[in-house]
């Protein structure tokens, strides 16, 4: 039972990390119909100027991850502008295609910069705690709390601010939001600001557990992807409830069926049930 | 009108000859084997990009799975060769035919989705080959992969043992894809698939079977891909997991964007492009990406068609400012058959 648990623990931190990441992706989609393959690689820009701040600059590590969401930001919008921007009113196929060529410049770009080898954020919450039987260390508890203040920041910011409702009236009714006068850029950068605060955050928390290496935003945006498919594409609760499903899946599913295919168990995942509903679990109506 | 047209058609083979016969050359003059080497891989890679094609220009279905017909026939076909010791000649239409039989059912499933769903599911199914492929230690080698995997067996006199002669083995299968994809893209069926692309709402509405042309289209695209994968396995004689990897599918998607999708030339030129400049900068191959994520963007934005679309529209404005004292030939050139119609298509689109 005592490993139950312990993979409840661990589960509940992996998914943190997925909904964040998932939350990010999912409005951006949501707002602007981008499938945005560079999100995952926006992360790991984060994870790798979190690391430099605290290793060449020895800066705290809350600041770094400060540092980490500005630098984010900034690049977020440079993206929206560049990439996406241009591409606003042509076909789905060639939003896909740019975010695919933004996630490659990304990846080889950081390679050529840092290396290919794996790294990892120093650890300075790395005490162990014992509760019942269960042993965590505070850099998981700190994953789970941290997580769930930011998504209960980003629901205030959303239901409660004139800004957070103009956001919500985009991703509900493009055309509609632009009739009542909402600056359609002024949204969209907005979204890919926040969408990288978040990312960078979730760098940042994982990057003491997990590794930190170039290619390491390929895996978790296609399993972002995944989670928001699950969830219905643009759908918030539906990418925190897709987010944790797949983290204790991911997890229960290594103890209980078989490291190996580990990473496997999302993408069945999703392609079974887009077998049974083509649409996704709970997806907006569309067309 | 009649004559016109026959000119065009003679002009059009002409220079398919000739460019067969500077292919037929090649190797005879060039100086180095590598030379000829980088030539066998871009061809290989060719055949694979022109089952793409297929799918993504001629259907308009962003497909993310092909790397995994890739690297289900490089493997299914190592495997063949190596464990049952089949002939290569056996081996190849066999593992073609099965993977073009596994591709049905995924096709079912996968086009009952639209659009981005259908890509990101696509991948999805991409990603799971991949990492069956890496994980089934038993069969597959794990992350090792398969070495070993013998030559194609003799033809009767002929040995593929040198690099010279697998070229032409190469070329010969690439001939044959070209001739089967421009008879195909031309027929009805091609059309049907185009009708697709356009708006499968009003192919439906004419009665067109929406799903099965989509199916059908996949199951071709798989075949040849399944094609390039077993040459690709029988030539360089050891497969790893990357065979099959994502990566390989964006390698199949900038070639053909490069050279111009929905084109006959286009994935020719794409993949002599794109391999070329890859194996010529092999120090850098783990930062090519640094130019090719940015070209892949400034090519959706400026030249959707890709190189051979750009070249397609030059003459065509070129010939529109020729036409101006000769009305007639512009009223023949315009809705001549084949590509040129193809772009068009794809612009209104």
């Amino acid at each position: 039972m005592n490993l139950f648990f312990q993979q409840l623990v661990n589960g509940l931190t992996l998914g943190s990390i997925y909904c964040l990441v998932a939350l990010g992706l999912t409005l951006i989609y949501g707002i602007m119909e981008v499938p945005n393959f560079a999100h995952g690689h926006l992360y790991m820009v984060g994870a790798y100027v979190t690391f430099f701040m605290m290793t060449l600059y020895g800066i705290n590590y809350w600041l770094a991850a400060v540092i980490s969401a500005i630098v984010l930001a900034v690049l977020g919008v440079l993206i929206e502008r560049l990439v996406f921007n241009p591409l606003r009113n042509g076909p789905e196929t060639n939003k896909f295609v740019a975010a695919l060529g933004a996630m490659l410049f990304l990846e080889a770009t950081a390679r050529l910069l840092w290396g290919s080898d794996y790294r990892s954020i120093p650890g300075i919450y790395d005490k162990v705690i014992q509760i019942g039987g269960i042993r965590v260390t505070e850099q998981r508890i700190i994953v789970i709390v941290a997580a769930v203040v930011l998504m209960f920041a980003l629901n205030l910011f959303l239901k409660h601010t004139i800004i957070g409702s103009a956001l919500m009236a985009m991703a509900q009714n493009r055309d509609g939001a632009s009739l009542v006068g909402i600056n359609v850029n002024m949204v969209s950068i907005l979204t890919f600001v926040i969408a990288s605060i978040l990312a960078a955050f979730a760098a940042t928390l994982a990057g003491p557990i997990f590794l930190v290496y170039p290619s390491m935003g390929t895996m978790i945006v296609t399993k972002a992807f995944v989670i928001i498919v699950i969830g219905g594409m643009g759908s918030i609760p539906g990418a925190v409830l897709g987010g944790y499903i797949l983290g204790l899946a991911e997890s229960m599913g290594a103890t209980y069926i078989s490291t190996d295919y580990k990473d496997i168990v999302a993408f069945v995942l999703l392609v079974v049930i887009l077998s049974v509903k083509p649409s996704g679990m709970f997806a907006k109506e569309t067309k | 009108m009649e004559t016109a047209e026959r000119n065009r058609s003679m002009w059009k083979l002409g220079t398919y000859l000739l460019l067969l016969v500077v292919a037929i050359v090649y190797p005879l003059v060039a100086s180095n084997s590598y030379y000829v080497h980088v030539i066998v891989m871009s061809f290989i890679f060719a055949i694979a990009v022109y089952g793409f094609n297929l799918i993504v220009g001629y259907l308009g279905q962003l497909s993310l799975a092909q790397a995994g017909f890739f690297g289900i026939g490089a493997y299914m076909s190592g495997l063949f060769t190596m464990k049952l010791h089949m002939s290569f000649w056996l081996s190849l239409p066999l593992t073609a035919f099965l993977t073009m039989l596994i591709s049905l059912p995924i096709g079912f499933i996968s086009f009952r989705t639209k659009g981005n769903y259908f890509a990101i599911f696509t991948m999805c199914v991409g990603i799971i080959i991949n990492l069956v492929i890496e994980k089934w230690d038993s069969v597959t080698g794990g992350n090792t992969g398969l070495i070993g995997i013998p030559q194609p067996n003799n033809l009767g006199p002929i040995s593929f043992d040198s690099v010279i002669s697998q070229y032409y083995l190469v070329l010969a299968f690439l001939v044959i894809t070209i001739f089967v994809m421009t008879r195909l893209v031309n027929s009805l069926v091609g059309r049907t698939f185009m009708s697709i692309r356009n708006s499968s709402d009003l192919a439906a509405t004419l009665g067109i079977n929406v799903m099965a042309n989509k199916i059908l289209a996949f199951a071709i695209a798989s075949f040849f891909t399944a094609i390039a994968g077993v040459l690709y396995a029988h030539y360089i004689r050891f497969i790893g997991p990357d065979a099959s990897g994502l990566n390989m599918t964006f390698d199949f998607l900038l070639s053909l964007l490069i050279g111009g999708q929905a084109s006959i030339a286009g994935p020719l030129v794409g993949s002599l492009l794109s391999t070329g400049l890859t194996e010529g900068l092999q120090s850098l191959q783990e930062y090519r990406m640094v130019v090719f994520g940015i070209l892949l963007i400034l090519i959706v934005k400026f030249f959707p068609m890709g190189i051979v679309g750009g070249l397609q529209l030059l003459r065509f404005k070129l010939m529109k400012r020729f036409a101006k004292t000769d009305v007639a030939g512009i009223a023949q050139m315009k809705p001549s058959k084949g590509e040129s119609h193809a772009a068009e298509n794809k612009s209104i689109n």
